[in-house]
């Protein structure tokens, strides 16, 4: 195979099949995508089916922590698991640029597989297309993903309930931090990790331990900030925050300063935040600690009575103020 | 790093507020002239935990609400010249001037890039020989050292196409202007902690000398800030009225010398116009006859339109501390950060901004 990606891989001619072949077959390794059929054919479970689907479009490909493989597995797999499903299958769409290193590619596909069969997903069918230099940034994927309802569970945002703990699953702000600690001009030495992990395991241990939980939410683009006011707005209530339960690292407040970010606004990639009714918070915030990527999880706030859809905080001064959210972007291309 | 110990500490701000309360009787107006100290106060609720007798107000702190409509419109008339990429810091983009804005001229096709520093601006022109290179300098005695290096290295580095439209604006008679405005009621200044590090006390010595307002200039953290109040409360109280430093880890009396030299050397003292205020005597910084051939002004012939004032929009007002956020019409009706109207609402440093994002005053 070439070394790197040409117009022709994305051809539908013989070398798009022996990149298909020899990168995606191989390492994805799924019984439906070696068929190599237009289209995946599967067994679904009976159930309510729970589908999303998301873009990643992140620089850098590679960042500390993760790549765009992993976000791309994982964003997916989180966004079907915020709905209490189980997800099950993936498709995966490549838009490659034009020279494009192919080992690049590879390390991208085998951190896809790994994401992916540690979220026990799988990726059953794909497609590929190539554009020309400088139309791209690398690579862009697409994945949409399909999951299974279990029996019984029944999630929304507008759910919420005055009364209802706010369970936040660790520390805010290290994916985002991550990235942008990458970037040309703003280089700082951290060693801040990207969180992007697959939450499904962590939403199915909160909700058999409280199966009345409201809603869970991962707060990525907008962070902390934009999940709550979603959630506050669609129950038509209120939520406050405690800034000082918050679990934020220390050399992500400090790099939060020194941009001037607002650690509320920062993306998020492997944490969740849940909703559930008081009485059964401590029990949910157990099983969040028990799960994989839970163990620093804790319970941030509450939701009260009021209109307006609005989120406080209540900050370590003893003051109360509004968390807005994010206005306009604070740096593109981060997911 | 532990970033909730010292300056943030709960505790030591616990009992500075429990000193301001105790120490504090006769009704005070405080106002603070620097965007990041209205951010500050804001996003830590201070002004919630202030006694009855003590109200913080938001003066013209942020230097992109105090630039005026003529200045924006002069940059949007330079970003039309062909073959000139006009260079700004990104929070100009947005301000809405006469006609138009440097957001919207961008997306029209002008050649508008937001740098994060003029040295930026100066490399975009080393890359592009073919370009004229416009930065718009903004900004208080802050900023303006670091573009007066980048002047004299351009100039020392003979880059013929790179220029500047120097828009700054220095802190001290700007206050004079306050003081001696009827309509602003003001007892006492949080003076500007960043600003300070470059200029010292000595420029503001008249508002306690010739003015009697207790003045104290003042660090960022919620503790510095509480401890500013503190001292001022304490002067008021006790009758004085001094220039004090609450912020000595940073500031030194005497200022920078260094950067207070690179100021002297490249600018001299203009006239400057203020939104809400008007003109002040010699509170702009104008580019010297030496560099005048890095001064954008002096390189291009341009014509701005007429200047229009907004409608209906009060941040003149809301500058001065004579009209509280809130208070305007447009306020979190019109006016809001996704559709914002004046500058005190577009800006993250507005004051209107802050009231907006950290409290729910104004809206129902």
């Amino acid at each position: 195979m070439q070394d790197r990606i040409l117009l022709a891989h994305g051809s539908g001619g013989t070398m798009m099949r022996e990149l298909i072949e020899e990168l995606f077959v191989a390492e994805f390794g799924d019984e439906a995508l070696r068929r190599m059929d237009d289209a995946a054919s599967f067994e679904l479970p009976a159930g309510r089916a729970a589908m999303s689907t998301d873009t990643y479009v992140v620089s850098p490909l590679f960042f500390p922590g993760a790549d765009i493989g992993r976000l791309a597995v994982c964003g997916t797999v989180n966004d079907i698991a915020t709905s209490g499903a189980t997800p099950m299958f993936l498709s995966v769409g490549f838009v490659l640029e034009e020279g494009l290193p192919v080992e690049d590619l590879r390390r991208i596909v085998v951190s896809m597989r790994e994401a992916a069969s540690e979220a026990g997903v799988r990726i059953v069918t794909g497609d590929t297309k190539v554009v020309d230099k400088g139309h791209g940034d690398g690579v862009y994927i697409n994945t949409a993903g399909l999951g299974v309802i279990p029996d019984g569970i029944d999630l929304s945002g507008s759910y919420a309930k005055p009364g209802d703990k706010i369970l936040l699953s660790g520390t805010l702000g290290d994916h985002g931090i991550a990235v942008v600690s990458t970037r040309e001009g703003l280089s700082f030495s951290t060693d801040i990790l990207s969180d992007a992990a697959p939450l499904s395991a962590m939403v199915a241990a909160v909700l058999d331990a409280a199966p009345d939980a409201r809603c869970f939410r991962d707060p990525t683009r907008g962070g902390l900030s934009s999940a709550l006011n979603e959630i506050a707005s669609a129950s038509g209530v209120c939520v406050v925050v405690d800034e000082a339960s918050v679990p934020v690292r220390d050399q992500v407040r400090g790099a939060c300063e020194m941009l001037g970010y607002d650690v509320f606004h920062v993306a998020n990639e492997g944490k969740m935040l849940a909703v559930v009714p008081a009485d059964g918070a401590d029990a949910a915030l157990g099983a969040m600690r028990g799960a994989p990527y839970g163990e620093d999880a804790q319970i941030i706030g509450e939701v009260i009575e009021g209109t307006g859809g609005r989120v406080y905080v209540d900050t370590v001064f003893g003051a109360r103020r509004i968390m807005d959210m994010l206005v306009g972007e604070q740096l593109p291309r981060i997911c | 790093m532990d970033l909730n110990t010292g300056f943030r500490d709960p505790e030591v701000a616990k009992r500075l507020i429990d000193s301001i309360a105790a120490t504090s009787r006769t009704p005070v107006k405080i106002m603070e002239v620097c965007g990041t100290h209205t951010v500050a106060i804001a996003k830590n609720g201070l002004r919630e935990v202030m006694p009855d007798s003590i109200t913080l107000l938001s003066g013209p702190g942020c230097p992109v609400c105090v630039t005026a409509n003529r200045d924006i419109d002069t940059a949007i008339e330079f970003g039309r010249v062909p073959g000139v990429v006009l260079a700004t810091f990104g929070d100009m983009m947005k301000v809405p001037g006469s006609y138009s804005s440097l957001a919207r001229e961008k997306a029209d096709g002008r050649d508008i890039r937001v740098v994060y520093s003029p040295l930026d601006a100066l490399r975009i022109a080393a890359d592009e020989p073919d370009k004229q290179v416009v930065f718009l300098g903004v900004g208080f005695e802050t900023t303006a050292p670091t573009i007066a290096s980048v002047i004299r290295q351009a100039k020392l580095q003979e880059v013929g196409n790179f220029s500047v439209h120097s828009v700054h604006k220095t802190v001290p008679e700007a206050l004079r202007a306050l003081v001696n405005d009827p309509e602003v009621k003001v007892n006492a200044f949080i003076l500007p902690g960043h600003v300070s590090v470059i200029i010292g006390l000595e420029p503001y010595r008249f508002l306690a000398s010739e003015f009697g307002v207790p003045s104290v200039i003042t660090g960022f953290e919620p503790v510095d800030i509480l401890q500013g109040i503190h001292m001022i409360v304490q002067q008021f109280e006790s009758g004085r009225a001094e220039v004090e430093i609450a912020y000595k880890r940073s500031v030194a009396p005497e200022g920078n010398p260094a950067a207070l030299a690179i100021l002297e050397q490249v600018f001299e003292p203009a006239d400057a116009d203020w939104r809400g205020i008007g003109v002040i005597p010699g509170t702009g910084l104008a580019i010297r006859e030496e560099y005048a051939d890095l001064d954008a002004a002096k390189r291009f012939q341009i014509d701005p339109p007429e200047v229009k004032e907004i409608a209906g929009c009060q941040c003149g007002d809301v500058l001065r501390g004579v009209v509280l956020p809130f208070e305007c019409r447009l306020f979190a009706k019109s006016c809001t950060p996704e559709h914002p109207i004046g500058p005190c609402m577009v800006s993250s440093e507005g004051s209107c901004a802050a009231y907006y994002r950290f409290t729910d005053y104004g809206r129902s």
